[in-house]
């Protein structure tokens, strides 16, 4: 793996009214890195994703995708987030569209390909999350897993350097999550570079080359999964995943 | 006054157990007027319902989507043109406007005036159907690098459209028996048309009656048609509408889903 860092975020911060969502958060992410976000609810992990595409405006700091700076980059950031896909926990498939057409809307008219071209590609990611033999289903007739793979093929479509995944599994039960998973786990041994949140933490654990805590807005412990255990740099980590180990 | 009732008792009596039945008559002066005057009615709509549709939509996006001043000016255009009665607002654009100079034909001023109405109205169902289609699919939208402009066109609106059909197409039927007030304007519509063959002839329940069934059918044939639409493009497995096809494609004479190459 080379060490140019594909994304890199600096002091970022957010506030809503009084309460500090983010305080400065920094860290930097290399081509096949694996983060993954952990922390109790409300912490800011899915602002810390919402603000690394400029979904929402961080009030502070600097994101850098490839070392362009994309903070203040206007309407280039269209541009910039076809580079990072983003999964979410609600799937936000367009309702309206089938499978297929989820997946190649953005092609046809963000990229401008063809309809053939669009719809070639399409198939292929759709193959590539297992669900090309649904392409003609539509959201509203898919299971929850496999409206999540499916919005993962729409993110992949745009070949994007990096996937930020906002608690993919959240909506699933324990089944359906195991599916998400997998495909994730697939992607991941291809060399794609994640930013993941989420509240399992056996996959945290497995999945993660790196691992944060975060806790009011802050990262508190960080580093490689395989320290948790041992290492007292991870006292409230291993706390924190105690908690829901016990469950 | 005495002789006022006198003559009106006279008509009265000489309308009184009397409806024409003769087929001259019927084919060659009533249907031929009121056929006509269909036809006109017909043209009203045809041009106002696409514009008080497609301005409907374009100020409800402004309302909802636009920076402040833009969606103001979209809410003032709401609270006039519907808050100021049909009738009044025609005759400001036919007896009024003159006064500045500016002439407009019956016709014209009676499609100007339905667009203005309609399109506020249709704005508000349109509004409605925009605000209830959930962030979510703004945001994914936004996420994989859609402009704002893309997302509004080819994930809210043809979601919101399907929302407010039952709403604009209310309105439509509105539309239908409203353009009667162009009477009002010198056009000669279908109501006007039949009144001239009822005062001419006296008969005022043949004329009246044939075209309260003529905007029957007028008003059947759009509930009919809205309906359809709607079924059309139900949204399968979203849409509480009975379709009657399977609700996702099947492979011919199989129950396999079907194959996209």
């Amino acid at each position: 793996m080379s060490g140019v860092p594909v994304l890199c975020v600096e002091n970022l911060s957010k506030q809503y009214g009084d309460l500090k969502v983010l305080k400065n958060i920094s860290f930097k992410v290399k081509k096949g890195d694996k983060m993954v976000f952990i922390g109790p609810s409300g912490t800011g992990k899915s602002t810390l994703l919402r603000c690394i595409n400029q979904l929402t405006k961080p009030d502070a700091g600097n994101v850098y995708l490839n070392g362009e700076e994309i903070v203040h980059s206007g309407h280039k950031i269209n541009e910039y987030r076809q580079k990072m896909g983003m999964v979410f926990q609600n799937f936000n498939l367009f309702d309206h569209l089938t499978a297929v057409r989820n997946v190649e809307l953005a092609l046809l008219k963000v990229k401008k390909m063809d309809k053939a071209e669009a719809r070639k590609k399409a198939m292929f990611e759709l193959e590539r999350v297992g669900m090309a033999d649904r392409a003609d289903y539509y959201p509203a007739q898919l299971s929850g897993g496999q409206a999540q793979r499916v919005s993962i093929a729409r993110a992949l479509a745009m070949d994007p350097e990096i996937m930020l995944f906002d608690e993919p599994t959240s909506a699933l039960d324990p089944e359906l999550k195991r599916e998400v998973m997998e495909v994730m786990r697939k992607l991941a041994e291809q060399g794609m570079t994640c930013i993941v949140v989420t509240h399992e933490m056996k996959f945290a654990t497995s999945f993660a080359s790196e691992i944060f805590l975060m806790e009011k807005g802050e990262v508190i412990e960080h580093g490689v999964p395989a320290d948790i255990p041992t290492s007292p740099d991870f006292k409230r980590m291993r706390e924190f995943m105690g908690a829901y180990t016990e469950e | 006054m005495a002789d006022g009732s006198v003559v009106g008792e006279a008509v009265t009596e000489a309308l009184s157990g009397f409806i024409r039945t003769d087929p001259d008559f019927w084919l060659n002066v009533l249907l031929p007027a009121v056929g006509q005057g269909l036809l006109v009615t017909l043209l009203l709509i045809l041009c106002v319902a696409p514009l008080g549709i497609l301005i409907g939509i374009l100020v409800a996006i402004c309302r909802v989507y636009a920076p402040k001043p833009f969606s103001f000016l979209a809410k003032l255009y709401v609270i006039f043109f519907r808050g100021c009665p049909l009738l009044v607002l025609l005759f400001i654009l036919y007896f009024g406007l003159p006064s500045i100079g500016i002439l407009l034909e019956g016709f014209t001023a009676a499609v100007i005036g339905f667009v203005l109405c309609n399109s506020a109205y249709n704005s508000e169902y349109i509004r409605g159907a925009l605000q209830s289609i959930k962030s979510g699919q703004m945001i994914a939208a936004r996420s994989l690098g859609m402009t704002k402009k893309q997302a509004i066109l080819h994930i809210i609106i043809p979601q919101a459209m399907r929302r407010a059909i039952p709403g604009v197409s209310n309105e439509f039927i509105y539309l239908i028996k409203y353009t009667s007030l162009a009477y009002f304007v010198t056009v000669v519509e279908m109501t006007m048309a039949a009144k001239m063959i009822a005062m001419h002839y006296l008969a005022f329940i043949e004329a009246f009656g044939l075209v309260a069934l003529f905007y029957l059918a007028l008003v059947s044939l759009a509930t009919f048609g809205t309906n359809k639409l709607e079924k059309k493009l139900a949204i399968p497995g979203l849409t509480a509408v009975k379709v009657k096809d399977p609700p996702f494609r099947l492979k011919k004479g199989t129950k396999e889903p079907r194959k996209i190459k």
